[in-house]
């Protein structure tokens, strides 16, 4: 902000630079929300890079003497059915999760992105016939589409994640091609084509990054769902197999058994897939308030 | 209007043609069927011949087309096929369960309902009051949370609540009750599944409650009422409140749709005999013909709640029904 006593000259009405930490600051002050979230998000991502540094025990070693310990000295959040660590077995989820989370994520906004210009850029008779398809595929609920394709392939930490991937491509084509609409009706996409280029390149260099606002607002919101879908395919048996450690993984079998006897057992997965999931809605939420000038005065 | 409608039925077919064609292609990639399944699954020897014999008799051996044919040619006959692994008719196994899925849509939809609209009001009118976000947090916990953990953490409250209160635990019954015989047996097993989807749905529903709410605060017609004086409560509940219900509605409407298809995994939890798990064990079976119907009644039920959510938009507002 200048104030009244600066003279105004043109040089001075570039806003002053402000350092690195007080933009944060600011950010903060304004999405409290959203910087709890970013919080949770990089303490996240430093728990998948340095897993193998911070956590004390093999995540895959059992244990028969430590079967079932509860939270102590030794073992902080307590050990499962076979003796492993459990707070072992969250940093290394970490990693699978988001390992499962930003592989799917990227991956189906992308192709979604690619797909959503396309139909809106080539309209007509394309666009049409392509909508329906969308239709078809919205209309299968998530998880029964994500079943039925780890039905196919069989369970594993890839088919999961290709599981996942495939729903996501049809929601965000949809939302990238309303945007796309209005972009395409602008001139610059009539001048590209005036001067001769091709269609490629066009949907590519000219007017994908203009859709990248609702592109990154359905990454983010992608990474949340990957996450908790991630983890429900587990939990039925159908996603990550052991001794892989996987959030959903770890409430599956023993987990019910366990309820009453070794409440720990099945409380601290979830609690771990609910924090990060809440993380990153906060998170896209934030972006999206930034990214969207509709909603900013919301 | 009848014209509009008409337009919008016949858009409906290309997607229901397309989700049967989608749905058994699906199912006939999966490596295997249920004869191999039901032959060698439990670690019998069986040869070719039965093997041959079983699929003769599902009609597996039969060419693709003609495959096709019989799946959907049985929705104009009425005759919707017999499951694969036990031989009765899909709508008799589909009719068993439907009773307990449907009840558990309907509850879990008035949860969220009762939890989404107050405090989507609350959290427009307090908007970025310390109230808000403490609403905004709850709601987008909603969605994080995992239902079956949710689930199991209810399971478990319950049994120490129970213990600590009466000395003795207590579990929701296992056996399904009809709410025509026992009601409060019936509510005993399904208010907690009921609760653990109803306030993961309420978590959408509250967003848009709060944010359609505040576009229409801002409206000229609510400065108005304001102007003339008119008491805060008054301009909420009868001015701004009926206006911003639609999206609402729309939202509400939409979920419901996928929750026939999503209680897949909260059944589980909850040890339940519903649609959900009658899915998942359809599909572990390769039992072609109970899970492309299960899948085309969720499709269903979903095109005909799209359909029904346009033609009310196009009721209410005219400027749809001419463009």
């Amino acid at each position: 902000m200048s104030t009244p006593e600066i003279a105004v000259d043109s040089a001075e009405l570039v806003p002053p630079k402000r350092s690195l930490a007080e933009q944060l600051w600011s950010l903060c002050r304004r999405q409290p929300l959203g910087a709890a979230g970013g919080l949770v998000v990089v303490a996240m991502i430093a728990m998948a890079v340095f897993a193998n540094v911070i956590s004390p025990y093999d995540p895959e070693a059992n244990s028969f003497e430590h079967m079932l310990s509860p939270p102590g000295a030794d073992f902080w959040l307590g050990t499962d059915q076979f003796g492993r660590d459990i707070m072992t077995r969250i940093i290394y989820g970490a990693r699978t999760a988001l390992f499962v989370g930003f592989t799917a994520a990227v991956v189906g906004a992308t192709a979604g992105l690619v797909l959503g210009v396309a139909s809106a850029y080539f309209g007509g008779k394309f666009d049409l016939f392509f909508q329906r398809v969308m239709d078809v595929f919205m209309a299968f609920p998530l998880i029964i589409m994500a079943l039925a394709v780890v039905a196919i392939l069989g369970p594993g930490t890839q088919n999961v994640i290709i599981a996942i991937t495939l729903p996501f491509i049809p929601q965000c084509a949809r939302v990238v091609r309303s945007s796309a609409l209005s972009i395409r009706e602008i001139p610059y996409v009539d001048a590209a084509r005036a001067l001769g280029y091709g269609h490629a390149r066009i949907i590519l260099r000219h007017m994908a990054p203009n859709v990248v606002a609702p592109y990154l607002i359905m990454l983010t919101s992608f990474v949340g769902q990957a996450i908790l879908l991630e983890a429900s395919l587990s939990y039925l048996g159908l996603g990550v197999q052991e001794p892989t450690p996987a959030w959903g993984l770890m409430l599956q079998g023993g987990a019910e058994e366990y309820a009453e006897s070794a409440p720990w057992v099945p409380v601290f997965p979830g609690l771990a897939i609910t924090l990060a999931v809440f993380g990153f809605n906060l998170f896209g939420d934030a972006l999206r308030d930034l990214l969207d000038p509709k909603l900013r005065s919301r | 209007m009848s014209k509009y409608i008409l337009h919008r039925l016949l858009l409906t077919i290309p997607t229901l043609f397309g989700a049967a064609l989608l749905v058994f292609l699906l199912m006939r990639a999966v490596p295997g069927d249920v004869c191999e399944i039901r032959l060698f699954g439990t670690g019998l020897y069986a040869d070719q011949e039965q093997l041959d014999q079983c699929r003769d008799k599902l009609g597996l051996n039969k060419p693709m087309p003609l495959q096709f044919w019989d799946f959907v040619s049985g929705y104009f006959t009425g005759d919707l096929g017999e499951s694969m692994w036990t031989g009765k008719p899909v709508a008799e196994e589909i009719g068993l369960r439907f009773q307990l899925s449907m009840q558990l849509a309907i509850m879990a939809t008035a949860v969220a309902v009762i939890i989404a609209i107050p405090l989507g009001i609350i959290s427009a009118v307090k908007q970025n009051t310390w109230i808000d976000y403490l609403v905004r947090a709850f709601s987008i916990a909603g969605i994080a949370i995992p239902s079956f953990w949710l689930g199991i953490v209810i399971i478990l409250g319950l049994l120490i609540i129970t213990q600590a209160w009466f000395g003795i635990p207590w579990m929701p019954p296992i056996e399904y009750v009809s709410p025509f015989e026992d009601p409060m047996e019936n509510l005993a097993q399904l208010i907690w599944p009921a609760v653990a989807t109803g306030y993961r749905y309420s978590a959408v529903a509250t967003r848009m409650t709060r944010s359609a709410l505040l576009e229409v605060l801002r409206e000229d017609y609510v400065r108005t009422a304001r102007a003339k004086g008119l008491l805060e409560k008054v301009i909420i509940n009868r001015h701004a409140l009926k206006n911003s219900l639609l999206p609402v509605v729309t939202i509400i409407a939409l979920e419901f749709a996928f929750l026939m298809g999503g209680l897949v995994v909260t059944e589980q939890v909850f040890n339940l005999n519903g649609l959900g798990k009658l899915f998942v064990e359809a599909v572990l079976q390769h039992d072609f013909t109970l899970t492309q119907q299960l899948v085309m009644l969720v499709v269903v039920i979903f095109v005909l709640t799209n359909l029904f959510i346009d033609i009310m938009y196009a009721w209410l507002d005219p400027r749809i029904r001419y463009s």
